[in-house]
């Protein structure tokens, strides 16, 4: 079962985050079921785009797995190791392999340090714990130098924050993350704060680092054509669940579940021409909220296909096809 | 021009007075719009798009901010000369907007029922009773289910998307001339910005209104817009019929947005174009043309002159020395 090539293993990931009723006794209420269930896996030298609208668990997911929050249930392994179960001082070394670039690049970077002070603090922190021995001087010309990859300028090492565009923020941010040489580089919308300009040349960033360096990306966006040309494979989600996997070309020519049909479909294209063909799906009503257990599937209640079947039994991921999987009564029976 | 003009703004021009020096947000826009019209402002953050359009319903904060030329010419009456009575005549009446994000933009502290009435009582000359019958009317419109029951909640028992709708209905019960979306469906899912921008267009069209939509992305324009300008640095660089601006764009700017967007339909196995470099600081930006600093096809003359806009074609103009007599 222990694959070698599976960089990332995420099994059967929960995340319940429980609400009070506020007041004096302050009573646990309910829970919001932010993820619910989530298998992935993600081999090196792969890009996997998460992709889903707002409140759909897809960052949750991503917290989760950096053991930013702790789970609820499921194993998360890093190189075949569980995070869930491991003692802080190792969780801390396995951190090295894994990095986050977050979606906002003015709230990710501190605003009270200087650039080369936010890059080379993951190199100082894994210094001082004794997990790598790197000099000052070491330290600093690796900071020179990760600012030099990602495009910005040697000179800007002691400029603040503030004096940068979000795009040149966002840059600062990448050289952080790569600083320790992670292998595993977790993605947080980095690209949906940005303008379109800005936006294609971050892409592109993220694709060369990843050739040179052998990056593996978990990568988020809500952009369907910016998740598309970043990935490799894809996999949508809705409510907390995964509802479809596949090959990123697949995806776009083939896509199984309503849900990513309706997504796909809404998405819109830059040619007046093509827009005018398309015929949309329009879904109706708004994304439920996440905090009540439902009985069937998920997307009941705003899917264009529901049959009686969906709405007392869970769908749950299966095969339709080669590195195809999809979680929908349509393709499989119930079981 | 023709008759069916409704709105020319002629050389508009905004600035605002700050420390750090005088910032041209909006530095000579020019363009009009007919009556059924939906046309589209695109540009990057900073481009000047929303400014254009707070100018020309004098709501641009003075100061620091100050409307330093042009005019706005609706109905051949110029806004921008109108006395504060006659302005309220206009907005939210004869036009109305929509903003960004429909939380901030909804008094949290009042039912709907109330805003929406407001409105209508103020504008329309309506009593209570009827304002009533008629916001109902346009919330089902807007495809708010239940309207009668959700009248009178609040906003935040509404969703994103449903607050949109309740924006849409608020701007539109004045049966408007104009509608400004700025940026309507940029806080919203993919799912629900086809629901609103499928609504904004089915309803302009059924109530004839002209539609101003300011946006970033250049999916939306492509399936909503008939003209464009694109903005670039407070100044509109390239103008004109949608399909014709997609097809084969003229500005190099309005060239590498369209290249640098990675698109669905196709597959994006080779790789993104990229226009190099940062949007300027328009602050004391001198009398260039801006984009030169990013432009493949710069030319000496670029880097000392504003290049004059130049007509291309039947309705289409272009701000660039690569057209017309600068060549």
């Amino acid at each position: 079962m222990e694959n070698n090539d599976k960089l990332l293993e995420v099994r059967g990931l929960k995340m319940h985050f429980p609400f009070h009723a506020g007041g004096v006794l302050n009573r646990k209420k309910g829970f919001i079921y932010a993820v619910d269930g989530v298998d992935l896996s993600i081999k090196k030298g792969e890009t996997l785009g998460l992709v889903g609208e707002s409140g759909c668990g897809k960052s949750t997911t991503l917290r989760a797995v950096a053991q930013l929050y702790k789970p609820t249930a499921g194993k998360v392994l890093l190189k075949g190791k569980d995070l869930t179960k491991l003692p802080a001082h190792e969780l801390l070394e396995m951190r090295k392999d894994m990095q986050i670039v977050f979606q906002d690049p003015y709230a990710s970077l501190n605003p009270r340090m200087t650039t080369r002070d936010i890059v080379a603090e993951p190199m100082r922190i894994f210094t001082k714990a004794g997990l790598v021995t790197m000099s000052k001087t070491e330290i600093d010309e690796r900071v020179e130098q990760l600012l030099e990859r990602v495009g910005l300028s040697r000179y800007f090492k002691n400029r603040y924050p503030h004096e940068f565009s979000g795009g040149q923020r966002q840059r600062i941010g990448i050289a952080r993350a790569l600083a320790l040489k992670p292998e595993l580089v977790l993605c947080d919308e980095p690209v949906s704060a940005l303008d379109v300009s800005i936006q294609s040349q971050i892409l592109n960033l993220f694709k060369d680092l990843q050739e040179e360096f052998g990056l593996t990306y978990l990568f988020i966006a809500h952009d369907l054509a910016v998740i598309q040309y970043i990935s490799n494979r894809i996999a949508v989600m809705y409510l907390g669940v995964i509802v479809e996997v596949s090959d990123s070309a697949e995806l776009y020519k083939k896509p199984l579940h309503p849900y990513t049909q309706a997504l796909l479909s809404a998405a819109p294209i830059p040619d007046p021409a093509i827009e005018r063909k398309r015929q949309r799906i329009l879904l109706t009503g708004d994304v439920p909220s996440p905090d009540q257990r439902r009985s069937g599937c998920y997307f009941y209640d705003r899917c264009q296909h529901r049959m009686d079947k969906c709405k007392e039994n869970v769908p749950t991921l299966k095969d339709a096809g080669p590195g195809h999987q999809v979680a929908c009564f349509l393709y499989h029976e119930p079981a | 021009m023709t008759d069916d003009v409704i709105l020319q703004v002629k050389d508009l021009k905004t600035y605002f007075k700050l420390d750090e020096g005088l910032l041209k947000a909006v530095d000579g826009v020019s363009f009009e719009l007919r009556k059924g019209e939906t046309l589209g402002i695109v540009g990057e953050s900073g481009s000047g798009k929303s400014v254009t359009n707070l100018a020309l319903m004098r709501l641009v904060p003075v100061p620091p901010g100050r409307i330093a030329g042009g005019e706005v010419l609706f109905n051949g009456k110029d806004i921008l000369k109108m006395s504060d009575a006659e302005i309220r005549e206009v907005r939210g009446n004869k036009i109305s907007m929509i903003f960004q994000d429909p939380m901030t933009s909804l008094n949290p502290f009042l039912r709907v029922s109330t805003q929406l009435i407001e409105t209508l009582v103020l504008h329309q000359g309506l009593d209570k009773k009827a304002a009533k019958e008629k916001a109902i009317e346009m919330l089902k419109l807007a495809g708010i289910p239940a309207p009668e029951k959700r009248i009178d909640q609040y906003p935040h028992q509404f969703s994103g998307g449903m607050r949109q709708r309740v924006m849409i209905a608020m701007a539109l019960s004045c049966n408007p001339e104009i509608l400004i979306a700025d940026e309507p469906t940029t806080a919203l899912d993919v799912t629900i910005q086809a629901q609103i921008l499928e609504l904004i267009n089915e309803l302009s069209e059924r109530l004839g209104t002209a539609v101003i939509l300011i946006t970033h992305s250049l999916g939306v324009v492509a399936g909503m817009c008939d003209n464009i300008c694109v903005m670039y640095a407070g100044r509109i660089v390239e103008k004109g019929n949608a399909d014709e601006i997609f097809a084969d764009p003229k500005h190099p700017y309005t060239q590498g947005l369209i290249k640098s967007v990675p698109r669905l339909d196709r597959e994006n196995k080779q790789r993104l174009y990229s226009i190099p470099g940062q949007p300027p600081n328009v602050i004391n930006l001198p009398d260039c043309c801006p984009f030169f600093p990013r432009c493949e096809r710069a030319m000496d003359i670029c880097k000392s002159k504003y290049p004059p806009v130049s007509a291309v074609g039947k309705g289409r103009s272009v701000a660039c020395w690569l057209y017309g007599e600068g060549k």
